[in-house]
């Protein structure tokens, strides 16, 4: 597979930034009240994310390894307040619901986690894809998590009522306790859905329980008994 | 190979089972439905039962669906039905019950590992709930006589505002409130019933009221209003807080065993009744006070672990 669409995929199936390593828990829980406001705090940490990524594995042969975290921290402010700015020139209704979350992508783990762990050691392409890749992966979770609490919590996804006449919405799904449920269900769908596509049997033991007379050295049971004592 | 049993100890065991337990449990809130099918009319009794129904169901499909034993017959998911009943008024819309039977056995009891395994009580949590999603339905009290009547406040909203609340219609229960909550005769019967079969102690019920009270007459005397006795009743007997206290603080599985656990449980639970009830927007707040009370259950067990016998403070083997 090509380099760049190994890494998108990664970024947005595979190691999914919200899903698989649950890293930016911060504005996944706290901005997701709503679709719309889940995709701008997604682009906006995608695009941070992408530039961010570009620049440090650019300058990744010029940065000291013992200030790479000031380093990194620098150019990524540098982008978020970028971001911040235009956010605020072109959509002010959204950079007013999201607010301090927009300048906190600085402290957002899965940008220092990327630099850290890919652009810092790859080539500028494929670190730029992967930032891209990551970016869309978060955009795809905090979309899909801000679109069920607004759909249970007011009746709407991205604004239009969608629910049947009757339907009472339930408050709290766009209050704190909501992001926890939906992210919670969203993780196990998807565990479940990747679970099972790769199934493999466990292997069978046929253990009586009964350790002390038990022969078989393989066995990991009496292994740790052992290693306790 | 009869004749010669060896066996592991104990060798002596109670006929005390969960399902006995549970038993004993739905006979002592048995008074307090039956008031409230009385009282609050027919709505009562299909709140009461489509919560039963919910949340047995919910437990039986889990079972099923992950291939597990089917723990129905315990009884503890009808208790749990029936508990989350008698928080709810009689007026909720038959979904109310459902969603919460679902949300009480799914997401408290079955996914943190079945019964025993919660650690907050599966019914209270479901009310709160419902509380903080529905809260438009979940405060509409009801008043006299079921559907077609005028809501009305309770005895706590009454003296929050100044009123009055004579003691013998709170005593009997022919107010305003959730189905199991109003009565306090029903209520004592069943705790009286729940302690002559030692399924509860009277220490938690006891330290939950007598700490409710002081607190809240603390806090009123902070705020310098004025404390009677009519004030301090209504908080014991014209809300929730005794059928809490009686029924709800006293699940096993979310409360301390330990001796001092219990009565330092109970003395939280009451605190934090009286901050909500006294500083808080809500008229009622022993569910939220229960739950946040569980959640330090298991801090509460480690200060009060009892030393065993022979062990000296700070010698170790």
């Amino acid at each position: 597979m090509l380099k760049p669409v190994e890494r998108l995929y990664n970024g947005i199936i595979k190691e999914n930034p919200t899903f698989v390593l649950m890293l930016g828990m911060c504005p996944t829980l706290a901005v997701t009240t709503s679709a719309i406001n889940g995709l701008g705090m997604g682009l906006s940490t995608c695009a941070v994310l992408m530039m961010s990524n570009l620049i440090i594995s650019l300058l990744r042969k010029f940065i000291p390894d013992r200030v790479r975290m000031p380093a990194y921290i620098v150019i990524v402010a540098s982008f978020v307040t970028i971001v911040d700015l235009l956010m605020q020139a072109y959509v002010r209704p959204l950079y007013h619901s999201l607010g301090l979350f927009i300048p906190l992508i600085v402290v957002n783990c899965i940008i220092l986690g990327r630099a850290e762990a890919y652009a810092s050691k790859n080539p500028p392409v494929a670190s730029f894809f992967d930032g891209l890749g990551m970016g869309l992966g978060f955009t795809v979770a905090l979309t899909l998590i801000g679109s069920f609490r607004e759909l249970l919590g007011k009746g709407s996804v991205f604004g239009f009522d969608i629910m049947p006449e009757g339907f009472v919405p339930a408050t709290i799904m766009i209050m704190a306790p909501g992001a926890f449920f939906v992210l919670a269900g969203l993780t196990a769908l998807q565990n479940k859905l990747k679970i099972g596509k790769s199934k493999t049997e466990p292997p069978e033991k046929f253990c009586s329980g009964n350790c002390a007379s038990c022969m078989d050295s393989s066995c990991s049971i009496g292994k740790k008994e052992d290693e306790e004592k | 190979m009869k004749t010669l049993n060896v066996s592991i100890s104990p060798h002596i065991r109670t006929t005390r089972t969960t399902q006995t337990v549970m038993l004993d449990v739905i006979i002592a809130l048995s008074p307090t439905m039956i008031f409230g099918f009385v009282y609050f009319g027919w709505r009562a009794l299909l709140v009461t039962s489509i919560s039963v129904a919910s949340c047995v169901l919910t437990e039986f499909v889990y079972e099923k669906l992950m291939k597990l034993p089917v723990t129905v017959s315990d009884l503890s998911a009808v208790v749990t039905g029936l508990i989350l009943a008698l928080s709810l008024y009689s007026t909720a819309p038959w979904w109310i019950p459902v969603i919460g039977g679902v949300f009480a056995i799914l997401i408290v009891k079955m996914l943190f590992g079945g019964i025993g395994q919660n650690f907050m009580n599966p019914a209270l949590t479901a009310r709160c709930f419902l509380v903080l999603a529905f809260s438009g339905i979940m405060t509409t009290y009801p008043g006299v006589g079921g559907v077609d009547a005028v809501s009305a406040a309770t005895p706590l909203q009454l003296v929050r505002d100044g009123g009055y609340v004579s003691y013998a219609q709170m005593f009997i229960g022919n107010h305003p409130g959730s189905i199991g909550e109003t009565s306090a005769a029903a209520i004592l019967l069943g705790m009286a019933y729940l302690l002559i079969r030692r399924v509860i102690t009277i220490k938690v019920p006891l330290s939950v009221v007598v700490s409710t009270v002081a607190f809240v007459a603390l806090f009123t005397a902070v705020k310098g209003e004025p404390i009677t006795l009519n004030y301090l009743t209504v908080h014991v007997l014209g809300g929730g807080l005794l059928a809490a206290a009686v029924f709800m603080a006293t699940d096993y599985t979310t409360t301390p065993v330990t001796f001092w656990g219990q009565i330092i449980f109970g003395v939280c639970v009451g605190l934090f009744t009286a901050v909500i009830r006294c500083f808080g927007g809500m008229y009622e707040g022993i569910s939220f006070a229960i739950i946040l009370a569980n959640l330090l259950t298991p801090l509460i067990e480690k200060w009060t672990y009892p030393k065993p016998f022979g062990v000296r403070r700070g010698v170790k083997k």
